[in-house]
């Protein structure tokens, strides 16, 4: 069957499964454009921006497990996906970007909207690809998407050129991928699960650290079975929320800078200290050299390069956690750890770390919590970066895996709003809630369009404080209050909503909250609702940057406020 | 810190180069000398890296460096006993009243003329870096109109090689972790 290339990339798509494309067309990926009617199972989704794409196929990613597809045009088109290529690679995101590239002939000869994007994103890549045979076309496709998916998944991008795509030759689908120098373990070495197994079971205070390998591997259960068996409370990183239910008894909830403080202070005390599916990440550990002093340290991952990168290893086991969890569970002695697990929680109780002070202000983790106690357990929460994004993983203890959706490694800001459209169209029936910031959601506002046309039913809470919140507090603390360009002018939100044909609400006061929320679940399409919130709470338990776990601050202690204060008139 | 020579086996495809490379730039390497050419295996490369740094740190990046999709081994034979060599050529300004000198110095590094000219020679020395640098010195006063060095080439001692790569298809990236055996972490089995 001869074939272009256009049609070759598309036969590739719709055996790797693919539902949806993000994407935005232009002069260099036109021949994939004129395919599209050919292939109804695929449906290509117009962004406003192509950073939008690559955020949109990443959320849609790490909701399905499968590898999330975008594509643009060469240059511009091809450079506005990198910030969404770096996310998804910091973020171990299985993605496939297709860029088309200028005619073959005039690569490397600075052609209109040429750019060198293998080059630009080599750093940022698990692999990328310039196909400048149609014949290698099918192959490269094939292999991309093994790469992407396989082992430690990550972002992998195909530029091809327009002639290339126009091309024609006949289309052989390779039926099987062997890369010889590309074969990621996932078995575990059976010795070191031993000694692993022998580490938990001579352990008095062990810890666990569930990282986002636990939601990439689907290893819940076996996670759950582990720390049943062996009492050992769990804490999630920030990317692996979800990893573990968050009503059970021995979910702990986030460590880190912005985690509980008791999490902080047990991993001080710790004997033992097992991260799975993680990476020592410097948000997680604090100052390197007093992290976990007192314990031995058992690292779970499938990336060999991660083990003993930021942290020394007592135990290292490389592979894929499903696989070692189920080798390591039936080695592991039943145990109890009860005096361990009730020291945690009297430090808990002494340091409740995220309990909000019943005050008439409207503050910003009211309004998070209270999205959380409406929603229920089956609804996906895509954050942006920055305070509120704090507040809701703090106040994240649901027990949906793969529903906690958030830029962890890169932190970029902007990330709710196209995140947000991925999550919707891998879970079209559930429930989406953005939790934005008011600076991020006006770095993608525009997909609000991308939003009304396929007609998306997100709801979007923007926790509007008016600043950029976390910059703010940290120029608050570290920099003399001197506050340098966080305060933001903004647009009148439900305005901008509105324009879009979207329908929106403004809340500030505290009562309104619920009943807003409310309204919005009632709304068949999608909310912008703007929470103008308490301009000043700062989010804590805060670590300043470069301090130890155990400097870690807790909230401070709040007086209760009796009654409204007056307000007096002048 | 000392000199590490680190060998790379890599499927010669464009931009292999380049990845590799970038790995040492990204943990802010500097590269001392590096000398790429076929290996024994055809569509294989065999580079040659010497880089300065901790044994840590030299295993932090040859880690990374697997990440790179065609690489298919890499080992560091600092920690092997190993026969180590560099190339250079040398013009050197050759009046032919100082040539008798210059040749003198040549039969006793066992180096070669491969060019003459009437003002001056091209020669060929190879050895050691020491060698190499030891040569150089004896020829400087003639005056040194061109240098080329290759950079360092390495191969292990005796019959085994750490750079074997047959029999171990489908297993080149399992990882044998610290403590396990006589191989170090990052090393492969």
């Amino acid at each position: 069957m001869k074939l272009t290339g256009a049609q070759i990339v598309m036969e590739c798509l719709a055996r790797e499964g693919v539902e949806y494309i993000f994407g935005y067309p232009g002069g260099a990926n036109l021949p994939l454009y004129d395919t599209l009617p050919q292939y109804p199972q695929i449906r290509h989704i117009t962004v406003r921006h192509e950073q939008a794409a690559a955020h949109a196929a990443d959320a849609y990613a790490r909701v399905t497990g499968k590898a999330g597809v975008c594509w643009a045009t060469s240059g511009p088109g091809a450079t506005n996906l990198v910030t969404g290529i770096a996310n998804a690679w910091m973020d171990s995101v299985p993605l496939v970007c297709i860029t088309g590239a200028v005619v073959s002939w005039l690569i490397g000869r600075d052609g209109f909207q040429e750019a060198d994007i293998t080059g630009i994103t080599l750093p940022i890549t698990k692999q990328n690809y310039l196909v400048l045979d149609v014949n290698d076309l099918a192959q490269t496709m094939r292999e991309g998407f093994h790469i992407a998916t396989t082992g430690r998944p990550g972002p992998v991008l195909i530029d091809i050129p327009r002639d290339i795509q126009q091309e024609e030759t006949e289309f052989e689908y390779p039926e099987k991928v062997d890369i010889a120098s590309y074969k990621p373990a996932t078995k575990g070495h059976q010795g070191q699960i031993k000694k692993a197994a022998q580490l938990i079971g001579e352990s008095e205070r062990p810890l666990i650290l569930a990282g986002h390998g636990v939601i990439i591997s689907q290893a819940y259960d076996e996670l759950r079975e582990l720390a049943e068996r062996a009492h050992i409370p769990v804490i999630c990183t920030l990317l692996g929320l979800g990893g573990f239910p968050g009503s059970h008894e021995l979910f702990m909830g986030m460590p880190g800078m912005h985690g509980m403080y008791w999490n902080n202070m047990a991993i001080g005390e710790a004997d033992l200290v097992m991260g799975i599916g993680m990476r020592f990440d410097d948000r997680v550990t604090g100052r390197l050299k007093d992290f976990a002093p007192n314990a031995k340290i058992i690292h779970i991952d499938i990336d060999p390069a991660e083990i003993g990168k930021n942290v020394k290893t007592t135990v290292p086991i490389v592979g894929d956690v499903k696989q070692v969890l189920s080798d390591l569970n039936p080695l592991v002695q039943a145990a109890r750890h009860d005096e361990w697990y009730a020291h945690i929680q009297k430090i808990r109780e002494e340091h409740p770390s995220i309990a909000i002070p019943n005050v008439n202000k409207l503050l910003p983790q009211y309004v998070i919590k209270s999205i959380y106690e409406q929603s229920g357990h089956d609804a996906y929460f895509v954050t942006g970066v920055g305070q509120h994004q704090m507040w809701a993983a703090q106040f994240f203890w649901n027990d949906n895996p793969a529903s906690f959706i958030t830029s962890g490694g890169l932190g970029t800001m902007g990330f709710e709003v196209p995140a947000a459209i991925g999550v919707q169209f891998a879970r079209p029936k559930s429930l989406v809630w953005s939790i934005a910031g008011d600076g991020g959601f006006q770095m993608t506002m525009q997909e609000l369009a991308t939003i009304a046309e396929y007609e998306l039913p997100i709801k979007f809470a923007i926790i509007n404080n008016g600043f950029l919140g976390m910059v703010r507090q940290w120029q608050h603390l570290y920099y003399d209050d001197n506050l340098q360009s966080v305060r933001l002018l903004q647009p009148d939100f439900v305005k901008l909503a509105e324009a879009f044909g979207i329908a929106a609400m403004r809340v500030n006061e505290k009562t309104e909250v619920a009943p807003t929320i409310d309204k919005a679940l009632q709304h068949p399409g999608p909310v912008v609702i703007d929470f103008e919130v308490e301009q000043h709470e700062d989010t804590f338990p805060a670590m300043s940057p470069g301090a130890a776990l155990s400097e870690t601050t807790d909230q401070p202690k709040f007086e209760e406020e009796p009654e409204p204060k007056k307000v007096r008139s002048s | 810190m000392s000199t590490h020579t680190i060998v790379a086996l890599v499927e010669n495809r464009p931009g292999v180069l380049n990845r590799i490379v970038s790995k040492w730039r990204q943990r802010g390497f500097n590269i001392e000398s590096l000398a790429v050419g076929h290996s024994e295996v055809p569509g294989l490369s065999r580079m040659t890296f010497t880089v300065d740094g901790t044994t840590t740190d030299i295993d932090q990046v040859t880690k990374q460096m697997y990440k790179v999709i065609e690489v298919v081994k890499i080992a560091d034979l600092t920690e092997h006993d190993m026969v180590h060599r560099e190339l250079a050529m040398v013009k050197v300004t050759a009046p032919p009243k100082e040539r008798g000198g210059i040749m003198e110095v040549v039969d006793i590094f066992r180096a070669k003329i491969v060019d003459v000219a009437t003002e001056s020679l091209i020669i060929e020395v190879t050895g050691t870096e020491e060698k190499v640098d030891a040569f150089l010195e004896m020829v400087r006063p003639y005056g040194i109109k061109e240098l080329v060095r290759t950079g360092r080439i390495a191969m292990a001692r005796g019959g085994g090689t750490p750079m074997a790569i047959e029999g171990a298809k489908g297993e080149q990236h399992r990882y044998r972790p610290a403590g396990e055996g006589k191989a170090k972490v990052g090393t492969l089995i």
